[in-house]
């Protein structure tokens, strides 16, 4: 693994042929693909409207101003109320912390018991979990709704919760059997021969070794959950509207001009905490989605 | 635990199917009316526009992600400098959700706001590019920016396959004098087929499941002209109140995705199966 890529001995030389110039060409052509829309919501996000009226989408904003977010956050109207996306943000988080611990303590325990007791049927239970990832959600939506009301949950926090319980409930349980299955067994045999049961085994010996596995679920779990937009519109009901939702409702209930500052500055912020987990995470990011989209 | 979530999905199917046969509109009714409803379904216009729309969609949309994913992948692997801000940069779209990404791509797209009046004022007055408001071009716009959301994603999956082939092919087809580019197609492509697979059946679920870029970005309109079978679907169980129609679409959908996905998990666990009894 060394060195000994195709092209890296001709790496000084081919710096001037033509076919490395096309290289960067394309690569920077798609990087500006790709980071124009940041650009545009970013200095949309500063310039007063008049410039935006008066100005094309590109252009840097000529007078900087911090109005737009101020406004985004605590004044913008999301349908009847004026009280800006702040309240949707606190919801999220409310939303996503046990939406992340939850599923991920169920995960761990379906994916143990599935990898290392093997129980009977496992296989099947397993295949038709598998299928239950792909499956779109609104197959389920309607019994959902109606389970929920006729306990008493929908339209509350712990409703939605459980709905992303059970949505996520796939890909964790594949995720952390997919792990377990790779630790020794012997491992769990001896703990078995010391006479450790179902649960002491999971909290004394298998929990402790899966650190790595966790992390990567909660990256999946917090950006997922937190992005999550029809779930949250069906199941969270008005005073648990998740800032996704909240953000459609400041875009598309705007009467009169669009205050397009004041939407972009929503729209970063809500953004703003997938994108500093994918920007601190890195590489375990990219770990948790790759894993995520090995469905199967 | 996994029981009652097994339960829970195929409880809920069972409830969906039912509901499907009989004749409920705002609140479900117990009784039997065959077919009907999937008969009503499939004389439904809209219904069959989303259909098509999503046909057409999901072909253009998987294949341009693909190619542009590949691309990207190729291109990032042959050394360059910045790997890892250009990699950053290209897979960033993937964290965000679609309800904001959707909104800045709607005014870029928008003629009078985005890149149709910033070409204008540029100097040419009639350069047009209208293709959101209009109905034959309006799901190719969907189709730009979900592309522009998920080519990081399968970008990154590429990379992972092209990083895990050995350097030794490499070497022997330079000392062959094989051109890089019959390298890719004829060696490396083939090697990449199980990624291929995997990339494959990420995107195919994401097209099935396409729905909040939708919202947010056209609202299904001009029209119905960029209507997708999950919106037809939520529209009619809670703004139409028309459940029995809803959930026969979504039986259809249920359908659609277990013969698409099913194959696939089955030659899975068999190839597992093999590989784990060598």
């Amino acid at each position: 693994m060394s060195q000994a890529h195709p092209l890296q001995s001709h790496a000084r030389r081919r710096w001037l042929q033509p076919g490395k110039i096309g290289v960067y060409v394309f690569l920077v052509c798609s990087a500006l693909f790709f980071l124009a829309p940041l650009y545009i919501m970013l200095a949309t996000s500063f310039k007063p409207m008049e410039e935006i009226r008066l100005g094309n989408i590109f252009s840097l904003p000529v007078e900087v101003t911090f109005e737009p977010w101020r406004l985004a956050w605590s004044d913008a109207c999301t349908g009847v109320a004026c009280e800006g996306i702040r309240g949707g943000f606190w919801n999220s988080v409310m939303i996503v912390i046990p939406s992340t611990i939850l599923p991920i303590l169920v995960g761990a325990v379906n994916g143990y018991a599935l990898a290392m007791w093997r129980p009977r049927g496992g296989n099947i239970l397993f295949g038709a979990l598998m299928l239950g990832a792909f499956i779109p959600v609104q197959v389920m939506m309607f019994p959902l709704v109606r389970v929920l009301g006729s306990v008493g949950l929908f339209g509350s926090l712990p409703g939605i919760v459980l709905i992303h319980l059970i949505f996520s409930m796939p890909i964790m349980t594949l995720l952390f059997r997919n792990y377990y299955a790779s630790i020794p067994e012997e491992l769990f045999k001896a703990a078995r021969v010391d006479g450790g049961g179902f649960f002491r085994i999971f909290v004394a010996v298998i929990l402790p070794m899966s650190t790595p596995i966790i992390v990567v679920a909660a990256i999946m779990q917090v950006t997922g959950v937190w992005n999550d937009y029809i779930l949250g519109l069906v199941f969270a009901g008005r005073e648990n509207m998740p800032m996704t939702v909240q953000l459609n409702n400041v875009i598309n209930t705007t009467t009169g001009a669009r205050l397009y500052n004041v939407n972009m500055a929503a729209t970063i912020l809500t953004s703003l905490v997938p994108l500093t987990i994918y920007f601190l995470s890195g590489r375990w990011f990219v770990r948790g989605i790759t894993a995520g989209a090995v469905k199967g | 635990m996994a029981i009652t979530v097994i339960v829970g999905y195929l409880g809920t199917a069972i409830w969906t199917l039912k509901v499907s046969v009989s004749s409920s509109r705002t609140f479900p009714v117990d009784d039997f009316v065959g077919l009907a409803q999937y008969v009503r379904l499939f004389g439904n216009d809209r219904w069959l526009l989303s259909l098509e729309n999503l046909a057409l969609y999901g072909v253009i949309f998987i294949l341009a992600t693909m190619i542009i994913g590949l691309l990207l992948a190729i291109f990032i692997d042959q050394k360059v400098a910045g790997e890892g801000v250009l990699r950053t940069v290209f897979l960033y779209p993937y964290a965000m959700s679609f309800v904001a990404t959707g909104l800045v791509w709607q005014w870029v797209l928008n003629p009078g706001s985005g890149i149709q009046d910033a070409v204008r004022r540029m100097g040419f007055p009639d350069f047009t590019f209208d293709w959101i408001v209009n109905q034959d071009m309006v799901i190719y716009t969907i189709v730009i920016a979900t592309v522009w959301q998920a080519a990081g994603l399968v970008m990154a999956m590429f990379l992972a396959g092209l990083r895990g082939i050995d350097d030794d092919i490499w070497k022997a087809t330079r000392i062959d004098g094989i051109p890089a580019w019959r390298v890719y197609v004829s060696i490396v492509l083939p090697m990449l087929g199980p990624t291929i697979a995997t990339v494959f059946v990420l995107l195919s679920t994401a097209v099935i499941k396409l729905f909040d870029s939708v919202v947010s970005m056209t609202q299904g309109g001009p029209g119905t002209a960029s209507e997708v079978p999950t919106k037809f679907i939520m529209d009619h169980l809670f703004g139409r109140a028309n459940i029995a129609l809803a959930s026969a679409a979504s039986i259809v959908m249920l359908l659609t995705v277990i013969a698409i996905v099913a194959p696939i998990l089955y030659a899975r666990s068999r190839a597992l199966k093999r590989a784990g009894s060598q």
